[in-house]
């Protein structure tokens, strides 16, 4: 049928192009080959990464946030075990159902109920829903015995703050809360280490320190598939915490300090007068930080928004007073400085029949009979105003603010430390004519002279200006935090010209507390171990009239918001000064009635202490 | 004669099995081995289902193969018109009462097994269109008539299936037929001229393929347009493949099939599987024992007395070189994704058993190497 020749000529067609095709299979083959070496070989460290990338998921835990200390080592702000109840959306296969039971069980009011859903929706699937930060113990194993049937529900026993002494530490510590949107906008390190349920410190040093004190987040890394499921787990890597922050504070004195105020509003500030170390830093009234860190209900926020007393406000870094007579020393101790009076310039002071009458204006001592003939001494004793409004009168506003400046007024105590810190007002003629546009007035100059006017400043300012006169005149830097930083020591200059004035004001203070008629006289205390020397200061915060003078309210009688303010100075004891002390209460009427009192019995627990932490502080060392 | 030869088989027993080829069968056996071994890994290292059924079909369908391998090659020839006719048939019973899975209407239900024809078609247009050109006069190949009747015999098959629809095995199903063409010694022009119009006819098709279809070329363009959805199967493909490194990441150990981010990993996947876990040495050895297979299907149809059994080999040892060829490209990104096993590795009865026929018709034509027909 085939013939022969046929036959060849098909074999040799079919021989060649078998030879043809059998060259493009190798060509193709090497394709093959050259493409898994680019992919696996060459390109394989990149897709080893992505690999590991698809299957290894992390999961970030909330970081512990580290302790304040105060200056024993006492915890004035830790943490404490907090039940937590978080879901997992896509481990829960029926979320209707689950939720329900978990809201049956919890007992979750409505509103509470229509959160979590809509926080369900913000979050992705694998994410941890917190349905609760504060179980109750008795909620929390009710949780436990019903695990069995909720799936994807995690009883979580999680880390969260405390502040075990309440309302002593909130104007210095602040407080936290949940972390908000703003939070993480501006602060970096919150928006590395932010977890759902992170809480950041909302104000005061928990705030200031909130990058050394966040810690950092543990991390669990999973094998995951395809579908987010883990798998196992790989790593457990854990976080540090963050570092432990110790104040200067003694927890003691702090708590005198809130007993003292207790019912008043107003502040109390303590301070070594060599080292700088605030002892005690209190503004009352204050509140309980701990009802701020799971949120603070409705109720209790009202509460505080609304007291009269201003719990919110920091009166020792952000209350701005008129100084009144505690502005007394520095008026005498800048004209000494200046030789515009000397220890034995003398001013007659009439009392208010005859004012004194500078320029048309009428000035008036507190005191109706007036004082007499009276020296520097006698004058601050008394606290009389005409010889005061004589001095400044001759000493002139500049060189005062001068004076008033170096030692502390004016500018912020802390720097940065507080965002809230004011940093008062200590007038001029320039500050006025650049600040206001007018010229400066010669009877401003006179007011000046005994605390009134323009001046403003806060509790601290008045704290860090006493230890100042107290320590003889030297420059110190106040502060709150315990470091390893010992360059200030060098910073302790003397910031008057001649010892002798320091020690002419000093004496005078010491008057006024513990001579007859001194202001404060009968706040004295005359064992020499406890003895101190203040000044008192009462501003006014209403000027007052004539008709005012003549009737002569007692404090009582007059509406609480518009009585003077009550101030206090002292530093002690006498002898061998060591702590100074400010004490503003708002509203509280003289200084020498409100404000006098509490320092004795403040002094009387600073001096006890301080052999306390003098022994604790040279045991620090030997330890060391 | 007929009977003659059934007597002549019968005396001639052990000779058959010693003119078996070993290399061959050999060949066969240790990729069966590996493919279970890489099913059994697809299961999570567990012998599941996938395992235990590959494993009975693999067993099943050597049987077959050495069953069809002792039949002589005459018979082959002489029922391969029937056989296409047969398959024909069965297609169009397909498209009219198959079973529909994942929107393609491909198998009918045998009750025992759900074949499915278009694959056992990869083989027998070969059988079909051997015997067609058996007869032919080299002359008469580029006939106007011969030209006709092969484009029939290739379109009706591949037309039946597109409409499946199942654009990668008819695609296959035709490079089948025209790799037979090509050996037949159809002329040089044909394909140049078919290849042109079919590149000049491009859009044109694209343009009547479904929008899946488009998609997937498309993503085959660029995969990272669209990473979670038409180009994730590409793009956790090539990441398996790579992460696999040069001693791939060992067996059992392959994180991205295990983890299921390796979709269709029994099927059409499986070599990516396979590369993740065995690197890319396991993978040129895979190539290797494939290339060794093929060049054993050639060198016995170049040892093949009849024009039949070598037009057979050639284009069998051909398309199997194509199918694999394409496989691979698919999973290594080189080439769109269009459904196409890789021979006895991917999961699949018809497919296997189009293949398994195959190498027994392979093996009958070294058996009867000798034969020459009429």
């Amino acid at each position: 049928m085939i013939n022969q020749s046929d036959n060849v000529l098909k074999l040799n067609s079919i021989n060649r192009r078998m030879f043809i095709l059998a060259a493009a299979k190798v060509i193709l083959l090497g394709g093959i080959v050259s493409r898994l070496f680019f992919l696996q070989v060459k390109e394989n460290k990149k897709y080893l990464t992505l690999s590991d990338k698809n299957r290894i998921r992390e999961w970030k835990l909330p970081p512990v946030r580290g302790h304040f200390e105060d200056y024993f080592g006492n915890t004035i702000a830790g943490n404490f075990e907090a039940y937590e109840l978080h879901l997992i959306p896509e481990e829960i296969e029926n979320f209707k159902y689950t939720i329900n039971r978990v809201r049956n069980i919890l007992q979750l009011s409505e509103n509470q109920f229509q959160k979590i859903l809509k926080k369900k929706d913000q979050i992705k699937p694998w994410e941890n829903l917190i349905v609760s930060n504060n179980l109750t113990w008795e909620n929390f194993s009710k949780i436990n015995n019903n695990l069995y049937d909720l799936n994807g529900v995690k009883p979580v026993i999680s880390i969260s703050r405390n502040y075990p002494f309440k309302e002593n530490y909130t104007h210095v510590l602040g407080y936290v809360s949940q972390a908000n949107e703003q939070d993480i906008i501006s602060n970096e390190t919150i928006k590395e280490k932010f977890v759902q349920g992170l809480k950041v410190g909302k104000i005061g040093l928990e705030k200031t320190f909130e990058n050394d004190l966040i810690g950092t987040n543990s991390i669990e890394r999973y094998e995951v598939n395809a579908y987010g499921r883990r798998i196992s787990q790989l790593e457990f890597q854990k976080g540090d915490k963050g570092k432990t922050i110790k104040l200067t504070i003694d927890t003691e004195i702090q708590k005198l300090a809130n007993e003292l105020l207790a019912e008043k509003a107003g502040s109390i500030c303590v301070m070594d007068i060599f080292t700088g170390h605030v002892i005690a830093m209190h503004s009352s009234p204050s509140f309980d930080p701990n009802k701020f860190v799971f949120g603070i209900n409705t109720d209790d926020w009202q509460l505080i928004r609304n007291d009269p007393m201003k719990p919110l406000v920091n009166k020792s870094l952000s209350g701005n007073y008129s100084p009144g007579s505690t502005i007394k020393p520095i008026v005498a101790l800048s004209a000494l400085e200046n030789k515009i009076i000397n220890a034995n310039f003398r001013v007659n002071c009439k009392g208010h029949k005859k004012p004194l009458e500078l320029y048309g204006q009428k000035y008036h001592c507190w005191k109706k009979e007036g004082h007499g003939i009276v020296d520097m001494r006698e004058a601050m004793k008394q606290s009389c105003d005409t010889y005061f409004y004589e001095v400044a009168r001759r000493l002139g506003v500049d060189k005062l603010s001068e004076t008033a400046k170096k030692f502390g007024l004016g500018k912020k105590v802390f720097e940065d430390l507080f965002e809230i810190e004011k940093s008062g007002l200590v007038p001029s003629t320039s500050w006025k004519k650049n600040v206001l546009g007018i010229n400066w007035v010669l009877g401003e100059t006179i007011i000046t002279g005994i605390g009134q006017g323009y001046i403003q400043t806060t509790p601290i300012q008045l704290c860090l200006m006493t230890a100042q006169i107290a320590n003889g005149g030297h420059k110190i830097i106040p502060k709150l935090i315990v470091d390893s930083k010992t360059d200030d020591e060098d910073k302790f200059s003397l910031i008057i010209e001649d010892a002798k004035n320091m020690k002419l004001v000093q004496d005078a203070m010491f008057s006024s507390t513990n001579e007859v008629r001194g202001t404060s006289y009968k706040s004295r205390i005359d064992d020499p171990k406890y003895q101190f020397a203040g000044k008192t200061g009462t501003a006014q915060v209403k000027r007052i009239t004539k008709q005012d003078r003549e009737l002569d309210l007692d404090t009582s009688e007059i509406p609480y918001e518009e009585r003077d303010h009550a101030l206090y100075i002292a530093f002690g004891p006498y002898k061998n000064p060591r702590y100074a002390v400010s004490i503003v209460i708002e509203h509280g009427g003289s200084g020498g009635a409100v404000a006098a009192p509490l320092a004795k019995q403040l002094f009387k627990k600073i001096i006890d202490r301080h052999e306390i932490r003098k022994n604790f502080e040279s045991n620090k060392y030997l330890n060391i | 004669m007929y009977l003659h030869n059934r007597l002549e088989s019968k005396s001639n027993f052990f000779q058959k099995i010693k003119d078996i080829d070993f290399i061959l069968l050999a060949g066969i056996l240790l990729l069966g081995i590996i493919s279970i071994s890489t099913m059994y890994s697809t299961d999570g290292g567990q012998v599941l289902f996938h395992t235990k059924s590959h494993f009975v079909k693999f067993v099943l369908f050597t049987g077959l193969m050495l069953l069809i391998s002792f039949l002589n090659i005459r018979f082959w020839f002489s029922i391969s018109y029937i056989a296409y006719f047969i398959i024909i048939l069965m297609l169009i019973w397909t498209v009219n009462f198959g079973i529909t899975a994942s929107g393609s209407q491909r198998w009918i239900n045998l009750y025992f097994i759900n074949l499915q024809p278009s694959e056992l078609m990869k083989i027998f247009i070969i059988l079909c269109l051997a015997k067609y050109f058996h007869r032919k006069r080299l002359e008469n190949v580029n006939s106007f008539y011969s030209i006709i009747f092969s484009m029939i015999i290739i379109l009706l098959p591949m037309s039946l299936v597109i409409i499946q629809p199942d654009l990668g095995t008819s695609i296959l199903i035709s490079i089948s037929g025209i790799l037979v063409l090509w050996f037949s010694g159809l002329n040089h022009k044909y394909f140049f001229y078919s290849f042109l119009i079919s590149i000049l006819s491009l859009p044109f098709i694209i343009s009547f393929l479904k929008p899946y279809q488009k998609l997937r070329v498309l993503t085959f363009l660029n995969p990272d347009r669209d990473p979670l959805g038409a180009g994730y199967q590409i793009i956790q493909s090539k990441i398996a493949v790579g992460s696999g490194g040069l001693f791939g990441k060992g067996f059992l150990q392959g994180t991205q099939s295990y983890l299921e981010f390796l979709p269709e990993k029994h099927t059409d996947f499986i070599f990516t599987l396979f590369s993740e876990e065995f690197g890319f040495l396991g993978s040129v050895i895979l190539l290797l024992l494939y290339a060794i297979i093929i060049y054993r299907v050639i060198k016995i149809g170049s040892i093949s007395r009849s024009y039949f059994a070598k037009l057979f080999c050639y284009s069998f040892g051909g398309s199997l070189f194509v199918f694999i060829t394409i496989n691979m490209s698919m999973v290594l990104g080189l080439l769109p994704i269009v459904g196409s096993p890789l021979p006895i590795m991917s999961y699949g009865g018809s497919s296997m058993l189009a293949t398994m026929i195959g190498f027994g018709i392979v093996m009958s034509a070294k058996i009867h190497s000798k034969q020459a027909i009429a």
